[in-house]
């Protein structure tokens, strides 16, 4: 049996021109905008279904969404900001671009609505700058609900007013940080701000502001139409509705399928055509490589939620499901990563511009066959000097995979270092010699 | 040399997003629109931008350099970016780039004689689905490579 998809954000997926204004309405579109807005609905009462919903930050925080929007000052006297979080380039991290290039207005919708209850005025939101094709399908939506008189001055003649706006990064991982993000907006550099303040008392050229992430905003709707008990019931305790993974690697049909949450990993992998070419499954990186990686054996019988990726030892970050098959070499892998990190550390706290270089190149010197045994003491010695110095996350998120590749491979890095060679390519290179003997006995 | 018309006119448009007094916050975009009109940015063409925005040159050129999107010397007709990091090297992105590396005799960082193309590593595109994948002048993007889909990509463009 394989599970189906439960489609709340990718609602227009599989229909002709899905971006257009034209199917969002067929589908219902902007009606809860319009009944909330006209019927005056009190913020009080939509915050409480958001918070019934269970709706948890989908960007990888998982901070519940309805408490996040109780953050925000009721009354303040100036333009209060609502941006939204597209800036995806945490490697495996896809989803937010299937919203903006195949349902922009269920976003546009939901920002709307986050707007009318905040009392937000102006909203931006931030684009990665690598996907500029989906940056214009987004821009087009925007023209599109503009005329028809969904964003912009006195909507529905009620007085309320909210103009919507794309930006875009231009390369920088860091910018998905949400207080980099808003030095972005304003044209600086993206390094993260010290929090507190938090964004809702000093946001966007230092007004009170909401930042969530592009699937956050796009459940809205739903969530409004459905009520927040519905969405809640869609996935399981603590974890509520549905979600969109994100899944590459070593599966036979990669993509977004947005499934309830809690489904068994085994299910969810079996959609995504299982681990390609007929191989074993090796490791899933569950949720980003922010997240610990997990061998096999520790996923194979999780569910897919909050609590479910916790008690197998890791996390759901943003659902984005790395899969690796027995041929993928961990110390080839856990280099590939650290030369991210560094790359994209944005050289403000000293412990992650220092730390994550001096990762990259201890474990370089392993791949080069250079390593000593010490080094992994040395690996783990530096990740754990980085977490919890830094003023933003990413130097977690640059420990985290070389404490959970080495605590859960370590022979594998031991055999490179005493052998200069990978004892995966070393066991496929023998496999295949034996396979050539009995081919010619 | 100026901006065109043309550039000057995006860039205002952009202005518009933001609250008059705040002309900097288009400075992405506005080094973005410079870029595609001279290919790269000068000292000169980053200065520019400042003076057109009215913001201090030290604060655009701090942006330039901070973006990797952003080209601070001159580069092909058709920049290529091939994504290495995790999703694509699972998918073999190491037989995209030595395809492109053989074919067009370069290597990363480096331009071929005609000018016609740079190449470049990038980060994470955030289309890992597609894997694997480039983009070529930082606009369109190419996904489920293969090396024959390389050169019917490369045939495509104009000369």
């Amino acid at each position: 049996m394989s599970a189906t998809q439960t489609l709340v954000c990718l609602r227009t997926v599989g229909q002709d021109n899905p971006a257009s204004l034209a199917t969002y309405l067929k589908l219902g579109g902007y009606a809860q905008l319009q009944k909330l807005v006209t019927e005056k609905v009190k913020a009080t009462e939509i915050i409480s279904q958001v918070k019934l919903s269970g709706l948890r930050g989908r960007g990888g925080a998982g901070f519940p969404t309805g408490l996040k929007w109780s953050f925000m000052p009721r009354y303040f006297d100036g333009t209060k900001y609502l941006v939204c979080n597209t800036d995806e380039g945490e490697p495996g991290t896809f989803k937010d671009r299937d919203i903006i290039r195949y349902n922009p207005h269920q976003l546009i919708e939901g920002m709307a609505i986050a707007a009318y209850t905040l009392g937000a005025r102006v909203g931006y939101n931030y684009i990665h700058g690598e996907i500029w094709q989906d940056y214009e399908i987004f821009e087009a939506a925007l023209e599109e609900a503009r005329a028809a008189g969904f964003l912009g001055e006195n909507l529905f003649g009620t007085g309320f007013s909210f103009d919507l706006y794309a930006v875009h990064g231009y390369g920088a991982y860091i910018c998905g940080e949400e207080t980099a993000l808003i030095e972005s907006i304003e044209g600086k550099k993206g390094q993260p701000r010290f929090k507190p303040p938090f964004p809702a008392s000093y946001g966007v050229f230092g007004k009170p502001t909401n930042v969530n992430n592009t699937e956050s905003y796009t459940s809205i709707p739903w969530i409004m139409e459905h009520g927040g008990q519905a969405f809640q019931e869609l996935g399981v305790a603590n974890s509520g509705g549905s979600k969109i993974f994100s899944i590459s690697g070593h599966v036979d049909k990669p993509g977004n399928y947005e499934v309830n949450m809690g489904i068994p990993f085994a299910e969810l992998l079996a959609l995504a055509g299982g681990v390609w070419k007929g191989r074993q499954l090796k490791a899933v990186i569950p949720g980003g490589p922010s997240t610990a990686v997990l061998p096999a054996a520790a996923i194979i019988g999780a569910t897919m939620d909050y609590d479910g990726l916790s008690k197998a030892g890791s996390s759901l970050g943003a659902g984005s499901m790395i899969v690796m098959d027995e041929t993928t070499c961990m110390v080839k892998t856990l280099k590939r990563l650290s030369y991210f990190f560094f790359e994209e550390s944005c050289g403000q706290c000293t412990p992650c511009r220092e730390g994550t270089g001096w990762l990259y190149r201890v474990i370089k010197r392993i791949v080069d066959g250079q390593g000593r045994l010490e080094d992994l003491d040395l690996l783990t010695d530096v990740s754990s000097n980085i977490s919890g110095r830094t003023i933003c996350a990413l130097g977690d998120a640059a420990a985290t995979p070389v404490l959970s590749f080495i605590k859960h491979f370590r022979p594998e890095f031991e055999y490179y270092i005493r052998h200069g060679r990978s004892m995966v390519e070393d066991g496929l290179a023998a496999q295949s010699q034996a396979q050539q003997e009995v081919a010619y006995a | 040399m100026s901006l065109s018309t043309e550039s000057q006119a995006k860039i205002d448009r952009e202005l518009t997003k933001y609250p008059p007094e705040h002309r900097q916050a288009a400075v992405m975009s506005a080094l973005r629109i410079a870029q595609t009109e001279k290919g790269w940015l000068s000292k000169e063409t980053i200065a520019e931008v400042a003076d057109y925005l009215g913001i201090p040159a030290i604060a655009a050129l701090e942006v330039a350099t901070f973006y990797n999107m952003y080209e601070l010397e001159p580069v092909g007709k058709y920049k290529i970016t091939v994504c290495t990091n995790i999703s694509c090297m699972l998918r073999d992105s190491a037989e995209i780039v030595t395809h492109l590396e053989k074919k067009l005799g370069i290597g990363f960082n480096e331009t071929t004689a005609d000018g016609q193309f740079t190449l470049k590593e990038g980060e994470c595109m955030g289309c890992c689905g597609g894997a694997p994948l480039f983009h070529i002048n930082n606009t369109q993007m190419h996904e489920y490579l293969t090396p024959e889909k390389v050169d019917q990509i490369l045939e495509g463009l104009d000369k």
